[in-house]
């Protein structure tokens, strides 16, 4: 009696997986170069409306963010629950503003500077109120290519 | 004692690695691109030294949203509250409406000719005040309408003087302003968007907010 049994033949060989770990490190990197971490940490609430006549951002052209909305959950016991406006990752006052568009366009070419686009990323339960003060300050300053980031949708419908 | 060959580390929980790793990845990427409504605010005013040049109100479209979110509108003569779902329609009959005679005819305007309402596209100014409590998705949606009216007649003009091209202004628009379009292809749009932009201009005014 063998302690091992013969294995019989005629059965297929079973399939190599051994190149299987090459193929998903391949992916692996792939998804490791393509993937942009977020710039921003958000500390509002940013689910931003839907629309539907939208045109994609040109990234040729530079792009500052100002996000809009109530500080985030893990925030509202230490800032409460009224809009508040996020410039790089602080919460910022209307005034500040002025000084945010100061550094963004000091860090510009200059023939850049015209082009530079204001996205404005503002969560969809907002009040106008903050949005117009902060407008005011963009036109003051000239910066008056703004966008209003929004999801591709319907915006009819979720009102 | 004899001397023993280093055990072969075993590779088989590899694969198992790399896949949390890839799905991970897979997760956290956020490949879309940003996109939103562009807009151009007015420069700043100076102090005005001449009066703003009167516009008749009859060309104007004055739109009004309050803090409950409720659209009111006063044009042609009439004002009334309209839903959000009827804008877009009340917006391309206003633009569209071509009331204007002699100078001011508007040839390419398919409207009712009400002489209550707009002249012609030069002529037709959309005016939208809000308040500080409205909210901002419903702020958005009547931009996104007031857009959709434009769009929606300045791919009907496109399609009336370049049918040959197969595509409207939107979508010209967009092939102008896509990177991957070659420049000679560009070039060929650009005249066409602009003499559309000259026949339509967007002349909507956004007036400050009331506070209250």
């Amino acid at each position: 009696m063998s302690k091992f049994k013969k294995k019989s033949d005629g059965g297929l060989p079973p399939i190599s997986t051994a190149s299987l770990p090459d193929i998903v490190f391949m992916l692996l990197f792939f998804f490791m170069v393509a993937t942009v971490i977020k710039e921003d940490n958000l500390m509002v609430e940013n689910k931003l409306p839907s629309a539907d006549q939208i045109e994609k951002l040109d990234k040729k052209n530079p792009i500052s963010y100002i996000y809009i909305g109530k500080p985030s959950r893990n925030y509202q016991s230490k800032f409460g629950t009224a809009d508040r406006i996020q410039l790089n990752d602080k919460y910022a006052q209307v005034e500040q503003v002025k000084a945010f568009l100061s550094t963004e366009r000091a860090a510009l070419r200059e023939e850049l500077i015209p082009r530079l686009t204001i996205a404005m990323k503002v969560d969809s339960d907002a009040n106008m109120g903050i949005i117009s003060d902060v407008k005011q300050v963009l036109r003051e300053e000239n910066a008056l290519k703004i966008n209003y980031t929004t999801r591709k949708g319907d915006a009819v419908a979720k009102n | 004692m004899a001397k023993r060959a280093a055990p072969e580390v075993n590779a088989g929980s590899m694969a198992d690695i790399a896949f949390l790793l890839l799905i991970f990845f897979l997760v956290t990427t956020d490949i879309a691109v940003d996109s939103g409504l562009n807009r151009k605010l007015p420069p700043k005013q100076e102090d005005l030294e001449e009066k703003p040049p009167i516009i008749k109100e009859r060309n104007i479209f004055q739109l009004n949203v309050n803090k409950n979110n409720s659209l009111f509108v006063k044009t042609g003569g009439e004002e009334k509250t309209i839903k959000l779902t009827d804008l877009r329609k009340e917006a391309v009959a206003f633009l569209d409406n071509g009331g204007g005679i002699g100078d001011d005819a508007c040839k390419q305007c398919k409207g009712k000719k009400n002489s209550k309402s707009s002249d012609n596209f030069q002529k037709a100014i959309i005016s939208l005040q809000n308040d500080r409590l409205t909210k901002y998705s419903t702020y958005i949606a009547v931009q996104n309408e007031i857009l959709a009216a434009y769009n929606e007649l300045r791919d009907r003009e496109f399609k009336r003087m370049y049918p040959n091209l197969g595509v409207n202004f939107v979508q010209a628009n967009a092939a102008y302003n896509d990177p991957g379009t070659e420049p000679e292809d560009k070039a060929k749009l650009k005249d066409k968007l602009r003499i559309i932009k000259d026949l339509i201009p967007q002349k909507f005014s956004e007036a400050e907010p009331k506070k209250n």
